[in-house]
């Protein structure tokens, strides 16, 4: 019983510890972001391994998903004759939340794990304890470029998977199904709101976008040194992440659209 | 690692993706497209049931997008629905005695209101008020109308 009860407390100290420290290093974070607008040669190699290198898969899921709800939708509609809202049930799923969230989940399964593996073996291979001998702060140094390059790539990324989303959603529906290609689009900008669909999922990818980098950048600067704590490590990225991301969505969804 | 040059240009590249995404979404997808950002002037109409009449309907005349409903308010002395309209400011020509309904957009559609011109020389202005209106029509009460109707005829 006292054993149970010791452990318990033992983990929600440790908790509370991670919080803490992870609490310290974004604050680490941000506060070094200046430093990193006047070396922008470090940001924008970041930018090709966080963005440039994730806009291949972004770019087929954000296509097949359009694809499969179209279809989907075209199923359940056609049965009250109401095809010609296709378009906005597509655009609207789409903008408000699949673009954000599947964007979130497949970037931190593509973006964030790698962020940690490297940041893990860096630690693992003291090369960051090699830039601390040179005076280099690792923090700004490491951790600030990919940070960044990920809070910028995130709502790009966003718009790129629900803009060929609607594209993919409008071939299947307006060219394989042959709802009309002015209802589709009409029916659609009579419909979605710039300010509270569109903003509020730029928003919604924005919030994702700095969780995500957040705990990647954090688990990879606080593992365990070894091989077997940099996969440990990679795994709580994309757990923590997805788990983060699917929570926040349904509190900032709670908040936006009720 | 790739050369400085060619860094630049994939970022760049990706940097234009997204944004030339954003911007797609923005004019094609939402309304952003097709927003009246003009000026309009504001008339005001009473009604004794308005149903589902939402802020920002359009507001019709002939089929012809000419406003938006601006507000919904209470007139607690009348018992009535006040109903502000935004006209847009180039349809500046519309008689005084306009008459206000109401209508459905299909059987189960979102709710507008119409407008059906007058003949007064007089127009309405900013501030001026619809006085002939008409409510929206409640299905459950024509249906209970007619259910009433049916009871009557089946009683004689």
């Amino acid at each position: 019983m006292t054993e149970a009860l010791a452990r318990l407390g033992q983990s929600g100290i440790i908790f509370v510890r991670h919080l803490g420290r992870a609490t310290v290093l974004l604050l680490h974070v941000l506060t070094s972001m200046g430093e990193v607008l006047r070396r922008p040669r470090l940001l924008l190699e970041q930018l090709f391994s966080v963005g440039v290198l994730t806009v291949l898969i972004i770019a087929v899921s954000g296509l097949f998903v359009g694809m499969v709800l179209s279809l989907q939708g075209y199923y359940i509609l056609s049965q009250f004759a109401a095809e010609a809202t296709l378009g906005v049930m597509v655009a609207a799923s789409l903008v408000r939340e699949l673009g954000p969230v599947v964007t979130a989940l497949l970037f931190a399964g593509r973006a964030g794990s790698a962020l940690t593996a490297e940041i893990g073996l860096m630690k693992a291979t003291e090369q960051l304890s090699g830039l601390e001998m040179m005076a280099v702060d690792p923090v700004r140094r490491v951790l600030t470029p990919r940070f960044m390059a990920g809070f910028i790539s995130m709502p790009l990324l966003a718009a790129l998977f629900s803009a060929l989303g609607v594209v993919g959603g409008w071939f299947v529906g307006v060219g394989l199904l042959g709802v009309d290609d002015g209802a589709w689009w009409g029916q659609m900008q009579a419909r979605i709101d710039w300010n509270e669909d569109l903003l509020n999922g730029v928003i919604k990818s924005l919030v994702f976008g700095f969780a995500c980098l957040w705990i990647a950048v954090f688990q990879g600067y606080n593992c365990v040194p070894t091989s077997a704590g940099v996969s440990r490590a990679t795994t709580r990225t994309v757990v923590h992440s997805s788990l983060a991301v699917l929570a926040l969505d349904f509190a900032l969804t709670a908040l936006m659209f009720n | 690692m790739k050369s400085s040059r060619q860094l630049e240009m994939l970022v760049g590249v990706f940097m234009a993706i997204g944004l030339v995404a954003l911007f797609f979404l923005a004019m094609q997808v939402s309304n952003l497209g097709t927003l009246h950002t003009g000026d309009s002037y504001r008339v005001q109409a009473r009604f004794d049931n308005i149903g589902s009449l939402k802020v920002k309907a359009p507001v019709t005349m002939a089929g012809v997008e000419v406003g938006r409903v601006a507000r919904i308010g209470f007139d607690k002395e009348r018992f009535q629905a006040v109903v502000g309209l935004d006209i847009y400011a180039e349809y500046d020509e519309i008689p005084e005695d306009t008459y206000a309904k109401i209508l459905t957009a299909g059987l189960l559609g979102e709710q507008y209101v119409g407008l059906d011109p007058g003949g007064s020389d007089e127009v309405l202005k900013d501030g001026s008020e619809i006085e002939i209106t008409q409510s929206a029509l409640v299905l459950e009460e024509v249906i209970g109308q007619f259910i009433f109707s049916k009871a009557q005829e089946g009683g004689k």
